[in-house]
């Protein structure tokens, strides 16, 4: 009844589809084309390839590698800073949980652009503190990162009993310590591991930030690289892309074994 | 294994489960009092203080400072200036119509996708392409666009030898204002589907069973039952496009070659020249501006997605 019939079903998807596909296929013939005298070999791939981490493409890679710095670090920040907060939230103090909810999802409201104008005085005191290493972006990404690591954890949260847990553990003479590693951690597998995939695809396709602070990340390289070899910024931007379907596919992955495991469970 | 355990404990102190869960929040808080565990809130809210509301908090303010430090309200006053009044406009206009058709397109695409299985591979390759798209795109984007439909683009090329058609006989529009209409709805459609399946998936077997008990066709369900129960998530969903197009920066910022036709294009000319309107500080009465409309979508959707819950219990 309320199944679309099959025709219809197909046909958006397939219009949809192929018209969200354009784009892509139009950067894999940009790159393949053969300059001025037309027709298409793969020279432009070969050339970004066989520079290696000498080649004339070492600004790009360099940036690529602050990038996963980034991913890295602020993955860190979320793990020792979100998520003891979130568990202890939910143990102790589930009168804050609405505002703990609030809090995580206000950076949606506040655009990063926004943030871009207050994070530039904060960061002279933090060059200061830390130096001006690239990593020290981090703790800007961690707030961007916020509302989506903190779905991802909140719903497998929602899902275990923390409190059953934890008490069911302390009351075996357990202490905290090995309750949140040895008990509430293992049973947060999937909602972490969720949380810090997405963490690193939105650190992989940051611009805003690092652009006007002027630190160097994948895409401000990108941008640049553009201006003078437009040809090499599209292969990259579609190596990136494809790395972060991969990367998502894989959170949908971690999440569908469980889920159909269950399924049977019930009906048997 | 819990509930085992609940029910192994309760016997033997005479009492029924039900009443060890109420107990519960009594014993929890009392806890609470005798270990200072609050102090593990310290490190988040520390943080969030430091990188979330300083720095809000900051860009809020200096846009009532002028240049010597002290408080005034022309940068304020500024906001009422055509040049920036018209570029709200722009970015405004721009997010309302992504938005819409983003949202329609979306939805279609979600109506599509009722009925197929959440863990299959179809709905796994919808997902992950919507959250690319949506989430992590920006510069990419811009490049994908002019790969498309640049001067040399595939499609203009296509267009240009093979039709006769010529896009930009009226001018190069890509770079332009119009030129980010299709790159946004490019990103507006898989946040869509992403913010408004689960909605759809929100819609209970029995409504439908009901309807065709009472002798009501597909029309009627959608008509009587879908649409209407739908409607507050659809344009909650609709009022989040809006915000996201808004706020959106990268995809325009590696497009538009010259000129801040956007709200957030200016905010970077006020960082980077302070030559807007011959004024300081304006970056930070554009972000007063820009939190100003973010504020009143952000509470609008709030309310929405309030009044689609009633219907998800």
């Amino acid at each position: 009844m309320i199944e679309p019939r099959p025709l219809t079903r197909w046909l958006i998807l397939g219009v949809v589809g192929l018209v969200f596909l354009v784009p892509i296929v139009a950067m894999g013939e940009f790159t393949l084309r053969r300059g001025l005298e037309g027709g298409y070999d793969f020279s432009r791939w070969i050339a970004v390839f066989s520079g290696g981490l000498t080649g004339e493409y070492k600004g790009v890679l360099t940036a690529l590698g602050n990038s996963v710095v980034l991913a890295v670090v602020t993955v860190a920040v979320m793990l020792v800073i979100l998520v003891p907060t979130m568990i202890l939230v939910q143990l102790r103090f589930s009168y804050l949980r609405r505002a703990m909810e609030f809090l995580c999802l206000l950076p949606i409201t506040i655009p990063a652009i926004v943030l871009v104008v207050g994070l530039a005085p904060v960061y002279s005191v933090v060059a200061k503190m830390f130096g001006s290493g690239v990593w020290t972006l981090s703790f800007a990404y961690g707030i961007i990162v916020l509302p989506f690591a903190y779905r991802a954890i909140q719903a497998n949260l929602q899902a275990i009993d923390v409190v059953t847990l934890s008490e069911a553990a302390r009351s075996l003479g357990a202490g905290w310590a090995t309750v949140l590693v040895r008990v509430l951690l293992p049973n947060l597998r999937r909602g972490i591991l969720s949380a810090s995939f997405i963490s690193v695809a939105v650190v992989l396709g940051e611009y805003t930030i690092a652009a006007l602070l002027n630190r160097v990340n994948l895409q401000t390289a990108l941008v640049i690289v553009s201006k003078s070899d437009p040809f090499v910024a599209v292969i990259f931007a579609l190596l990136a892309l494809v790395f972060a379907f991969l990367l998502l596919l894989a959170i949908g992955r971690v999440g569908a074994p469980r889920r159909k495991r269950s399924l049977t469970g019930a009906s048997s | 294994m819990a509930d085992t355990l609940v029910s192994v404990v309760a016997p033997l102190e005479g009492v029924e489960p039900a009443a060890v869960r109420a107990r519960r929040p009594e014993s929890s808080r009392r806890a609470a009092f005798t270990v200072p565990s609050f102090l593990g809130l310290v490190p988040f809210a520390a943080y969030i203080l430091l990188f979330l509301g300083l720095p809000t908090a900051i860009a809020l303010f200096t846009g009532f400072l002028d240049g010597s430090g002290s408080f005034s309200l022309t940068n304020i006053e500024a906001l009422a200036d055509p040049v920036v009044l018209n570029t709200f406009g722009n970015s405004i206009g721009l997010s309302a119509l992504t938005a819409v058709i983003g949202s329609v397109v979306g939805a279609a695409c979600c109506y599509a996708l009722i009925g197929t299985n959440p863990t299959g591979l179809l709905r796994s390759v919808v997902d992950s392409a919507s959250g690319v798209l949506a989430q992590f795109g920006g510069v990419m984007l811009a490049f994908a666009f002019v790969a498309t439909i640049g001067i040399q683009g595939m499609v203009t090329v296509y267009l240009r030898d093979s039709l006769g058609i010529d896009i930009f006989a009226d001018g190069v529009w890509l770079y332009e204002l119009p030129g980010l209409v299709l790159p946004y709805i490019y990103f507006q459609v898989p946040l869509m589907i992403i913010t408004f399946l689960p909605a759809l998936e929100g819609l209970k077997p029995q409504w439908a069973e009901a309807n065709a008990s009472l002798g009501g066709s597909r029309a009627t369900y959608w008509w009587r039952i879908g649409i209407p129960v739908l409607t507050p998530s659809f344009l909650g969903c609709l009022l989040l496009l809006f915000a996201n197009a808004f706020s959106s920066f990268a995809t325009a910022a590696a497009l538009t070659s010259q000129g801040s036709q956007i709200v957030p294009l200016q905010i970077r000319a006020a960082l980077t020249s302070e030559t807007v309107l011959g004024r300081e500080n304006l970056a930070g009465a554009l972000a007063l501006g820009m939190i100003v409309v973010m504020v009143i979508v952000m509470t609008l959707y709030s309310l929405l997605m309030k009044r689609s819950a009633k219907w998800q219990r």
